[in-house]
């Protein structure tokens, strides 16, 4: 019987989804020969399309018949007029199969989710790569992976888009781990990637949130870097690129952008670990987020991650002239601090980058700022220093969690406030 | 007047956080700023600047005992070498901490070989029970070093111990060798740093010699 089911999901998996609706599943018990002749009979009718599960064999044992929806009255006068005596089994088989799917798809989740991915510690890239994988498996119709480019050791460069659905729907971007020494930020997205996947049908916010818009998140936006901060050097920062001229490796992926690049908050020095770069976008990893953007167009809330301080920044971080949004902005980023320490009491400051921590030039929220992105933000996370870089894993889910309340605020005031 | 958040604020704060716990810390005893509650800037001809700030310090083994001070930092104009000079008032005690110094110390002292050990915290944040006071010890020294070599423009953190090496000696202080890595929030630079740490639980913490070392 399983196996007929299996195989029945597995046709309507590959003709189309809803093949059985309606359809029910008949145990008939035929009593004498005449009317085991009668239900071969209405094996062969084509017109009908029923197919027998359990064949007509011999009186006294049960048949089991498939009624495709449409031939459900006729069917059934003909057993009744018949005398042909009859049972219910499947009411409806589509709604059986979908259970099914959902049940198999849960304990493949559990199996996968308990004994491979805990977001409660921190992980290599291919863990992460690998958990992706099964997010969109377990979430197909929400959840898919792009690849938007591919990293200076050719790394691939993956975006999770989460999507009801609708044509270049406005969109909210999240980055995590641009600068790859900040392990709570990868940590972060990934919690906060299946956290949306949760909630949507759950929450009424982040239903309302993907009803409308979609999310997409890179959780490892310099894979390069990540990859050496567990091979060779875990405080490191930067890009992994060659510099010309210089036995320094590496570029500041938030100083490489277009946005007042080269001045003041920035270094000339390859050795730096503020290097701007050669040039503007010079980095593949920021170069593909700007053609990423550049090509959606219709991007209206931009959170890039980072740690550590426990801040909420917005720009500009390469000057000290406030951005026109100012007030708007800062009474967002109090809203979502405020949410952010009502869970465990985390607290954060806010205000412009420039500000708060220092002058910055060729940020990426600067960047994105001038294009257009009204809502551009930049969190630093836990902790203020104890740890620092090296937050313990015990502190991923708390700082996960808080750090959703306020990501929760930005979204929703984006959502109500279309521009 | 600056406001609490302003990067100008928090870095004399931070500076005047590590002074305050290198004069008044051990390894029982370490404090970290949590909160600025205020903080103002003068600008004194010829002189320099100087802040004046109110700090809210947190225990860094124990966050919800906190304690109240007033700090002026005074970064002096022109020569970059000279240490700002940073003056402070707590309101109320600290807590008496010698129970938890004098078992730290007659461990350290009752070991058979001097102790040796590396990556503290470990790449994950992990330290060990028996690694948390010299996390500490190092938590206090590196105050000093960063007071030493703080300005308006840098905000040191201590990230992480590399390598600590305890040095045998005759008399009753115990000496540590440290290789930290200090990170710098400005320039986001991360510094090895190598400093030589004295201490009793009655004299307090020394460095006794401290220097920059060249990133790899």
């Amino acid at each position: 019987m399983k196996i007929l089911l299996v195989f029945a999901s597995l046709v309507a998996a590959a003709c189309s989804e809803q093949l059985f609706v309606g359809d029910q599943v008949l145990r008939i018990m035929a009593s004498n020969e005449e009317q085991i002749a009668l239900l071969r009979a209405l094996g062969e009718q084509t017109e009908l399309q029923v197919d027998f599960w359990r064949h007509p064999a011999s009186p006294g044992h049960p048949s089991d018949l498939r009624v495709p929806f449409p031939s459900l009255q006729a069917v059934k006068t003909l057993l009744e007029s018949n005398g042909i005596s009859y049972s219910i089994m499947i009411q409806d088989l589509q709604k059986l199969l979908d259970e099914e799917k959902k049940a198999m798809a849960k304990s493949r989740r559990t199996e996968r989710s308990t004994s491979t991915f805990d977001f409660a510690s921190y992980h290599t890239i291919d863990e992460i790569y690998d958990w992706m994988d099964t997010l969109v498996a377990d979430h197909p119709g929400l959840v898919s992976k792009l690849q938007i480019g591919q990293s200076y050791e050719n790394r691939s460069l993956y975006v999770l888009k989460l999507s009801t659905g609708g044509s270049n729907r406005s969109a909210i971007w999240l980055d995590t781990g641009i600068h790859s020494r900040e392990w709570i930020t990868q940590a972060t997205g990934a919690w906060t990637a299946n956290k949306i996947a949760e909630e949507y049908g759950q929450d009424p916010s982040v239903t309302a949130i993907l009803d409308n818009m979609d999310i997409f998140l890179e959780i490892i936006a310099n894979p390069d870097g990540f990859a050496y901060t567990h091979s060779s050097n875990r405080m490191w920062r930067k890009t992994r690129s060659i510099n010309a001229g210089s036995h320094c490796i590496g570029v500041d992926p938030n100083r490489n952008w277009e946005a007042g690049f080269g001045g003041a908050g920035a270094s000339r020095s390859p050795c730096s670990e503020t290097y701007h770069g050669p040039y503007a976008n010079s980095e593949p990893e920021v170069r593909a987020i700007v053609d990423f953007v550049t090509n959606h167009g219709n991007i209206k809330a931009f959170i890039s991650i980072h740690s550590y301080s426990q801040l909420l920044l917005y720009p500009y971080g390469y000057t000290n002239t406030p951005v026109p949004d100012h007030e708007e902005l800062h009474e967002i980023a109090e809203r979502a601090v405020t949410a952010l320490s009502s869970l465990y009491g985390t607290s954060y400051e806010y205000g412009s980058i420039y500000t708060t921590i220092y002058q910055a030039s060729g940020t990426t929220v600067d960047w994105t700022y001038d294009q257009g992105i009204k809502y551009s933000f930049t969190f630093e996370l836990r902790d203020t220093g104890r740890y620092g870089f090296l937050l313990p894993a015990s502190q991923i889910i708390p700082t996960a969690q808080e750090t959703w309340l306020a990501l929760k605020v930005i979204m929703q005031y984006t959502l109500d406030h279309p521009y | 007047e600056l406001p609490p958040s302003h990067h100008a604020a928090t870095r004399a704060a931070a500076l005047a956080a590590c002074y305050l716990s290198y004069r008044r810390g051990s390894p029982g005893r370490c404090l970290a700023l949590q909160a600025v509650r205020s903080g103002r800037r003068q600008d004194i001809d010829g002189i320099g600047h100087k802040y004046y700030l109110e700090l809210v310090l947190e225990d860094v083994v124990d966050k919800d005992s906190t304690v109240n001070c007033t700090a002026e930092v005074l970064h002096h104009l022109g020569n970059k070498n000279i240490a700002p000079d940073v003056q402070f008032t707590i309101e109320g005690e600290l807590k008496n901490t010698d129970e938890a110094d004098n078992m730290f110390y007659n461990r350290i002292k009752s070991l058979d070989k001097e102790l040796v050990a590396e990556n503290i915290p470990d790449n994950h944040g992990n330290i060990s029970p028996e690694m948390e006071p010299i996390r500490l010890l190092a938590w206090v020294a590196s105050g000093y070093v960063i007071w030493q070599n703080s300005t308006e423009n840098t905000k040191f953190q201590l990230a992480q111990i590399k390598h600590v090496k305890q040095v045998k000696r005759n008399d009753e202080y115990l000496e540590f060798d440290y290789m930290i890595l200090l990170h710098e929030m400005v320039s986001q630079e991360i510094i090895p740093w190598q400093m030589t740490v004295l201490w009793h639980p009655q004299h307090g913490v020394q460095v006794t010699r401290e220097s920059r070392q060249l990133k790899h």
